[in-house]
């Protein structure tokens, strides 16, 4: 029996920059950055110099802790830069494309496929990353087995790309290697949740060793934290893993074909891209060559992700390794005369304290100031509004800050990810830094658990 | 705006650490984020944020509260010229009322933002703009001929002892506003109760003319005299010895409109306090022993300060419950006490500015039982996945 849920919690923004449903063609970067900072808790221990030769799906780095798992190069070439921040912590390393050689990995069929050499392809080719488990929504443990596997087949994010756009320009054998592949991770069910409002996408066709659920309603409809808390929720001691749609194309990929090509549909998009539509590229790719030309002049912020939860990048940065999707927007770095006393008709707001309220249709033009200081929580009910789940997060906030780690249990940590409470950290009126707070929980967790 | 902009941002480095005048950088920044939204952008996190701040959020309160306070600068007028005899227009009153609540308005903010601007000096802090309501909630629970002196050491008492010492906006336990009431209920009583100091004069000795009383609704019930009570309507409408701000329960209704419509303001609270009182109201309906128990439940919203306190101070985010299971207890138990405290308790005429207090108390422990509940569930859930 499919499992069809409407949320009625949650917040789409209005925001205008839309993709438009256009394949605007492959993009080839000449530039390719791997971010140890795209997985979070991470602790890099880097197995390159600069200069050195690499192959598609050859070693760049690896987890200190848990040294089997690689992170790997999405192409052939030379590492031209290893990029280090404050005290330095590894930011960045840079490949040079050069060739076209591939690290390569034996091609299995789907009948053949068993959770041993589906978890050492994984972890050789750098595909492991790709699996991520709550509690915590950090890179799995390839030594834990799970007790159930989802994957969002829609993203309800501001200005997300469309899943169903991108399976039709993909490969959808790879997709159904790839389910066959995790299914051998787990001895529980692979979930695949689609959006309840739209056609379900073709590469259902045939499709089998998934349970299929639907899930309708506003941002964050889509998370995969959500899905799963509605669905096989994460009990103390247990794990689920979560594979990206995409993810799942690239480790089919990997065993059909025996490389490793992390292939991406991107959405670029926000209110200062010119034309905001869909490129493929890889991973880890230089954004520069989409960007170039297609940019409204003045002071932007770039993001690898969406507005809510992705990470700020250079115009000649790199894509994030879970990130389908590129931003553009104004920067806000201007005052405001009596900004907090204007009527506000072209200022999107979750309350309905400004003027734009009376039109629920029109899409705004949203930059990145403030828009006020930070205060104490002050505000009640407004958090829970755009969670749907089953949390009170301003008490779970409140046990993190005073690092109560039995509470911080109690209240449903293990369920949560930053991602899911984005959209807390948008409306909140006090301007808490809210991603950063569950974030800071989650590292303490893991630290006083392990 | 730009010369202003410019000014400001020469005068900056002064105010900044290392400057001649590090010590005003609270004001300073107080001043500047009032006039200028600060250019300060997103760094982690959300890369964009809600126009809605502090400021804003307060300033809606501020608006809700303008129908209340506007009815209550005319119907000053009104009293004052009926208890003395005079005929008046509308504006003639209006203009009376409004000259005398003006002070009341700027004793209780001059005080309260003095305390709030020195103790955000003191913890290094930006100045928090709770303050922006609480200062116009004070004087519109006030008899309007409060003593300018007593005002300002409520507001004092009401910033320091009921919020500062906790921390600040946020952090209080009560909700101001009623602290600094009760702190002259308790300590000047015959400045609060009676019946010569709700009309603007009378307590100064002025005359009335004959057979007016100026006893409010409040202890004509208290005292049993229901039959003397004014018509229903015109205790809706506000026409009525009281509080400076709430005998209008259709002004504060317009107020409780923009508080719903907006967000700002939890229809939840407020409804729990009407549906509390209206089940205790019936109870005592059906016991009638005495005439105020006898009183149709209704007069009890639109009598004395109900319909203030539910709308306004019982919806006080910070002191009320703060889980939403919690704020339909929290009203409900308001409302229910509110009455029970009027009728059972003729020593004190007005019920509804303890049993908000009381409920500001207990509104914690309300949201524990919530939560224990939310967690007995996950552990619940944690123990049936164990057992499979």
């Amino acid at each position: 029996m499919a499992v069809s849920i409407t949320l009625k919690k949650g917040l789409d923004l209005k925001i205008s920059g839309k993709p438009e449903k256009i394949f605007a063609g492959d993009i080839d970067p000449a530039f390719y950055g791997v971010k140890p900072v795209d997985f979070p808790g991470l602790i890099p221990k880097i197995c390159v110099k600069p200069g050195d030769r690499v192959s598609a799906g050859s070693s760049l780095f690896y987890n200190k802790m848990n040294t089997v798992i690689q992170f790997t190069s999405p192409v052939s070439g030379v590492v031209r830069e290893v990029v280090r921040g404050d005290r330095r912590k590894l930011l960045e390393i840079v490949v040079e494309k050069k060739g076209n050689d591939f690290a390569e990995f034996e091609k299995i069929s789907t009948e053949n496929l068993n959770r041993e050499t589906v978890r050492e392809h994984l972890l050789k080719s750098g595909l492991w990353p790709a699996i991520r488990q709550r509690p915590y929504h950090i890179v799995a443990n390839p030594d834990e087995t799970p007790k159930s596997v989802f994957i969002s087949g829609f993203d309800t994010s501001p200005l997300a790309p469309d899943y169903n756009f991108i399976s039709y320009n993909s490969n959808g054998s790879f997709f159904r290697t790839g389910i066959a592949a995790i299914a051998t991770l787990t001895e529980g069910r692979v979930n695949l949740v689609l959006n309840g409002k739209e056609q379900p996408p073709e590469i259902l066709n045939g499709l089998r060793g998934v349970e299929v659920s639907y899930f309708s309603g506003p941002h964050p409809a889509g998370n995969v934290g959500v899905h799963i808390h509605h669905i096989d929720p994460v009990n103390k001691g247990e794990k689920v893993w979560c594979v990206n749609f995409q993810d799942v194309y690239a480790i089919g990929r990997l065993f059909e074909e025996g490389v490793y090509r992390p292939e991406r549909i991107v959405a670029l998009t926000g209110s200062e891209v010119l034309n905001p539509q869909y490129y493929r590229m890889l991973s880890g790719g230089s954004v520069a060559p989409m960007l170039n030309g297609n940019m409204k002049n003045g002071d932007l912020r770039y993001i690898s992700g969406n507005v809510l939860t992705g990470s700020r990048i250079e115009p000649d940065g790199y894509l994030g390794y879970y990130d389908s999707q590129v931003t553009v927007i104004p920067e806000g770095n201007y005052h405001e005369f009596f900004g907090w006393a204007s009527p506000g008709f072209r200022k999107f707001s979750f309350t309905k304290t400004f003027a734009s309220a009376l039109f629920p249709r029109k899409e705004y033009r949203f930059d990145t100031n403030y828009h006020g200081g930070e205060r104490a929580f002050v505000i009640t009910g407004h958090y829970e509004k755009v969670l749907p789940m089953d949390i009170y997060p301003m008490h779970l906030l409140k046990a993190i800050l005073v690092e109560d780690i039995e509470r911080m249990e109690n209240l449903g940590i293990y369920e949560v990810a930053e991602e899911d409470f984005a959209l807390c950290e948008f409306i909140c009126p006090s301007k808490i830094e809210i991603q950063s707070i569950i974030r800071k929980g989650i590292d303490l967790m893991i630290r006083e658990m392990n | 705006m730009n010369s202003l902009r410019k000014t400001l941002d020469k005068l900056k480095p002064h105010f900044t650490k290392g400057g001649k005048l590090s010590k005003l950088q609270s004001v300073f920044e107080g001043f500047e984020s009032f006039m200028f939204v600060p250019d300060k952008v997103t760094g982690m996190g959300s890369h964009v944020r809600d126009p809605i701040d502090m400021k804003r959020t307060m300033i809606v309160v501020v608006v809700a509260l303008l129908p209340a306070l506007l009815f209550g600068a005319y119907n000053t007028g009104l009293q004052h010229f009926k208890a003395i005899g005079i005929e008046t227009g509308i504006l003639q009153n209006f203009w009376f009322g409004f000259l005398k609540i003006l002070p009341l308005i700027i004793v209780s903010y001059v005080v309260g933002l003095g305390i709030e601007f020195t103790a955000a000096q003191i913890r290094g802090h930006e100045i928090n703009e709770g303050f922006l309501v609480t200062g116009l909630l004070i004087p519109l629970v006030m008899p309007v001929d409060v003593p300018l002196w007593m005002l300002a050491l409520a507001t004092a008492f009401a910033v320091i002892i009921g919020k500062e010492i906790f921390g600040g906006s946020g952090m209080n336990i009560l909700n101001p506003a009623l602290t600094a009431r009760a702190f002259l209920f308790f300590s000047y009583p015959g400045w609060m109760t009676g019946d010569k100091v709700w009309i603007a004069g009378l307590a100064k000795g002025q005359q009335v003319v004959d057979g007016f009383s100026g006893a409010t609704p409040m202890a004509l019930s208290a005292a049993y005299e229901t039959e003397r009570l004014p018509s229903f309507i015109e205790m809706f409408i506000g026409t009525i010895p009281g509080s400076v701000g709430e005998t209008s329960t259709i002004a504060i209704l317009l107020g409780a409109l923009v508080l719903i419509l907006t967000g700002i303001g939890s229809w939840k609270i407020m409804l729990g306090v009407f549906g509390g009182a209206l089940g205790i109201g019936l109870l005592f309906n059906l016991i009638a022993v005495n005439p105020y128990m006898e009183l149709p439940v209704y007069y009890h919203f639109v009598m004395g300060g109900f319909a203030f306190g539910a709308v306004f101070m019982a919806t006080d985010p910070v002191s009320a419950a703060q889980t939403e299971t919690g704020k339909w207890i929290y009203g409900l138990l308001i409302g229910g006490f509110s009455v029970i405290f009027r009728v059972l308790n003729p020593a004190y005429p007005e019920g509804v500015m303890l049993a908000i207090l009381l409920m500001n108390v207990f509104a914690p422990l309300i949201d524990h039982y919530v939560i224990q509940a939310n967690i007995r569930k996950r552990l619940k859930r944690a123990m049936v996945a164990m057992n499979n």
